[in-house]
C-alpha cells in the first residue's frame, strides 16, 4: 500500500460513510459514487484495488453495492470493517424503506394513492427493462451467448422454472465455455 | 409447522445466490414464490412494493425487506433481509479474504463473461413478469415503455421519472379519465 494513501478509517467511520452512501443513493450509479469517495476524494485505496473489487463484486452473485461495501470494508478494516460497512449500507436504508412502505400503507385507504403508486410502478418497470436491455447489449453477438440469454428468459419468464436451478444449469455451462475460450 | 419468519427466510436464502448483476435478476422468482407459490401477497401488492423499493434509497434488494415487513412485521423484515443478503455477503467476504493468495483472474473473467447472458435473460424476464402484473392496462404499459426509452436515450434522473409516472396517473385520475 503506497504511503500516499490517507490514514484508514475505523469501523464506526466506515459505517457512517456507507450509511451516507446508502441513504443518498437513488436509482443506481453507486460504484461511481464509491470510486469518488474512496479513491479520489479520501485516497483510502488505490484505483487498482478498487477496480479489482468491482469486477469481483459484479462477477459474484449479490447486489454489487453491498458486495463492494464488504470488499472495501475488508480491505480497509479487516473483519470488523467488512461487517461495519455491510451494516452501514443495509440497515439505515432498510429502516427508511419500511418507513416509506408504512406511509404508503397508511395512505392506501385513499384511492388516489393506489393510482399514483401504479403510475410510479409503471415508470419503475422502465428502470428494470432499461437495465435488462443494457445488459443484453453487452452480451457478445454470437450464437452461444445469445442462445443462453434466450433460454434463460424463456425458462424464467414463460416456463417459470425456479431461478436457482436455471442459474446453476445455464450459468455453469456458460461459464465453462467462457473459461475454455479463455 | 415452521413459523412465518422462518418460512420467509427459507424463501429468500436461495434467492440470494441468484442475484447476479444486481437484485433485479431475482425479482421474477421472488414474484413466483411470494405471489404464486405461497400467496403471501397479491400481484398488485407486489408491484406496489416494487415501486416503493425503487422510490426508496439504498440497494434495490431492500424490496425483500419491505416484502418481509408487509408479510410478517419486524421479524419478517429481519428474516427477508438476512436471507437475501446473507449468503452472498459470506461469499464475497470469503473471496476478499483469499484474494491476496489466490490468482483468480482467468476464472473471474470466465465467471463475468459467462454469467453476463444469464443475468441479461433474468433481468429481461423480471421486466416481463412485472409488466404482466401491472393491473393498469395499456396506459401503464405505455408509461413503462416510454420510461425505458427515456432512460436509455437521455441522462434523466430515474427518481424524476417515477414521480412523473405517479403524477401522470394521479392527474388522469383527478380528471376522471381513469
Amino acid at each position: 500500500m503506497p504511503d500516499a494513501l490517507a490514514e484508514r478509517p475505523n469501523a464506526l467511520q466506515l459505517f457512517l460513510i456507507f450509511a451516507r452512501i446508502g441513504l443518498t443513493s437513488f436509482g443506481g450509479g453507486l460504484s461511481g459514487w464509491m470510486l469518488r469517495e474512496f479513491v479520489q476524494r479520501r485516497r483510502l485505496m488505490s484505483e487498482e484495488d478498487f477496480l479489482n473489487g468491482l469486477s469481483v463484486a459484479q462477477a459474484l452473485p449479490g447486489v454489487n453495492v453491498t458486495n463492494m461495501a464488504i470488499w472495501i470494508g475488508y480491505k480497509l478494516g479487516g473483519r470488523n470493517g467488512a461487517i461495519a460497512s455491510w451494516l452501514g449500507i443495509v440497515v439505515p436504508a432498510a429502516f427508511v424503506i419500511v418507513l416509506i412502505g408504512s406511509a404508503f400503507a397508511w395512505l392506501a385507504g385513499y384511492e388516489l394513492s393506489h393510482v399514483a403508486l401504479s403510475g410510479a410502478a409503471s415508470a419503475a418497470i422502465g428502470l428494470s427493462l432499461a437495465m435488462g436491455l443494457t445488459a443484453a447489449r453487452r452480451v457478445p453477438r454470437r450464437v452461444f451467448p445469445l442462445a443462453i440469454m434466450a433460454a434463460t428468459f424463456v425458462a424464467v419468464a414463460i416456463l417459470k422454472w425456479p431461478l436457482l436451478w436455471t442459474v446453476l444449469g445455464f450459468g455453469s455451462i456458460s461459464v465453462a465455455v467462457a473459461y475454455r475460450n479463455g | 409447522m415452521p413459523s412465518l419468519p422462518f418460512s420467509i427466510l427459507l424463501v429468500f436464502l436461495p434467492l440470494s445466490l441468484v442475484t447476479i448483476g444486481g437484485g433485479q435478476s431475482a425479482i421474477a422468482d421472488m414474484h413466483r414464490q411470494i405471489v404464486e407459490v405461497h400467496h403471501w401477497m397479491t400481484a398488485s401488492q407486489f408491484v406496489d412494493a416494487f415501486a416503493i423499493a425503487r422510490l426508496a434509497p439504498g440497494p434495490g434488494s431492500l424490496l425483500a425487506t419491505l416484502i418481509g415487513w408487509q408479510i410478517a412485521g419486524f421479524w419478517g423484515a429481519v428474516a427477508a433481509t438476512a436471507g437475501i443478503f446473507g449468503p452472498t455477503a459470506f461469499l464475497i467476504y470469503g473471496v476478499a479474504h483469499i484474494w491476496s493468495r489466490y490468482e483468480g483472474a482467468r476464472l473471474l473473467r470466465a465467471l463475468e463473461k459467462g454469467l453476463r447472458p444469464v443475468a441479461a435473460g433474468m433481468i429481461l424476464a423480471a421486466s416481463y413478469v412485472l409488466i404482466l402484473s401491472l393491473d393498469t392496462g395499456w396506459l401503464g404499459r405505455a408509461i413503462a415503455l416510454v420510461s425505458t426509452a427515456l432512460l436509455m436515450l437521455t441522462p434523466v434522473n430515474p427518481l424524476l421519472l417515477i414521480a412523473g409516472g405517479a403524477g401522470c396517473f394521479a392527474g388522469l385520475h383527478l380528471l376522471a379519465l381513469i
